[in-house]
């Protein structure tokens, strides 16, 4: 627990006591960040429900996981709208979940400093997990080496 | 009125099922980024994907992602539609089980028809 009232961080607009009275649903915030993270997880969810259901299908239902080989990924990528759909799917399941994390240390962490440092931990996981995605959807090519390259150079 | 009712229970699941399926995004970013290391190291990290225990673990990860999904229906529902979406929140809460479950079978089957020698997907099976 925090030493004093005044260290803690606020309640949240949609955090606990206004969930109750709408069932799982959350109070739409006023204005500022909170109200373009609220829109922004019902629209993302919106369109993952199509893609993140398109790709159940191709990667179990159509095709077993354990085809889902090298091979197959060479053969998906040598069309570009699959690099795009996967380049979108990554970009809003890691937007909406990771948002969804913050929304979650909020409702646990009070003490403005452990709260500024998840906060933290939560946007470099971000940028460093999309980063590493959006390195492997964009520059992926079968037949070189991609990472090894790199270590290549370092050598 | 919502302690230990429907409605807490479809935010429990809700935000169990979204850090779970955020864990294994994690984690299947992490396995997407072995491309760069060439077939031999892919496919030899990939396999584990095809053992018996992660196609059964895989049936938990896909009731989650489900589940979030038809839930996150029900939500915006909720939000934009506060009477109706009140007052049938909990039929909804029953509806978004039943699809989930409904959904979640052919999936299963799919998955797990390997672990006994069979093959129900139109690529083929290893």
């Amino acid at each position: 627990m925090a030493k004093s009232v005044t260290q803690d961080a606020p309640a949240r607009e949609h955090s606990t006591t206004s969930r109750h009275s709408t069932y799982g649903a959350t109070a739409r915030p006023r204005g500022g960040f909170e109200l373009f993270s609220w829109y922004f997880f019902r629209i993302s969810g919106v369109i993952m429900i199509f893609l993140v259901i398109i790709h159940l299908v191709v990667m179990h239902l159509t095709n077993d996981v354990s085809k889902t080989v090298y091979d197959f990924v060479a053969n998906r990528y040598a069309n570009p709208f699959w690099r795009v759909f996967d380049l979108l799917l990554l970009t809003l399941a890691l937007l909406h979940g990771l948002n969804g994390l913050r929304i979650a240390i909020d409702d646990y962490i009070r003490p403005r400093g452990w709260r500024l440092l998840a906060h933290s931990a939560v946007w470099t996981f971000a940028l460093t997990f999309w980063l590493m995605g959006m390195m492997t959807i964009i520059t992926f090519h079968p037949g070189t080496a991609g990472i090894t390259n790199l270590f290549g150079l370092l050598k | 009125m919502y302690r230990g009712q429907s409605g807490m229970f479809s935010w429990l699941f809700h935000r169990i099922s979204g850090l779970g399926i955020l864990l294994f995004l994690l984690l299947h970013i992490v396995d997407i980024t072995l491309l760069g290391f060439g077939p031999t190291v892919y496919n030899d990290s990939i396999a584990i994907f095809s053992t018996w225990y992660i196609r059964i673990a895989s049936l938990f990860l896909i009731a989650a992602v489900l589940y979030h999904a038809y839930n996150g229906v029900r939500i915006i529902l909720v939000d934009f539609w506060p009477k109706g979406g009140v007052k049938y929140q909990r039929a909804m809460f029953y509806t978004v089980l039943v699809v989930t479950v409904a959904s979640w079978v052919p999936f299963a089957v799919f998955i797990v028809a390997p672990i006994f020698g069979g093959c129900l997907q139109s690529g083929g099976c290893q």
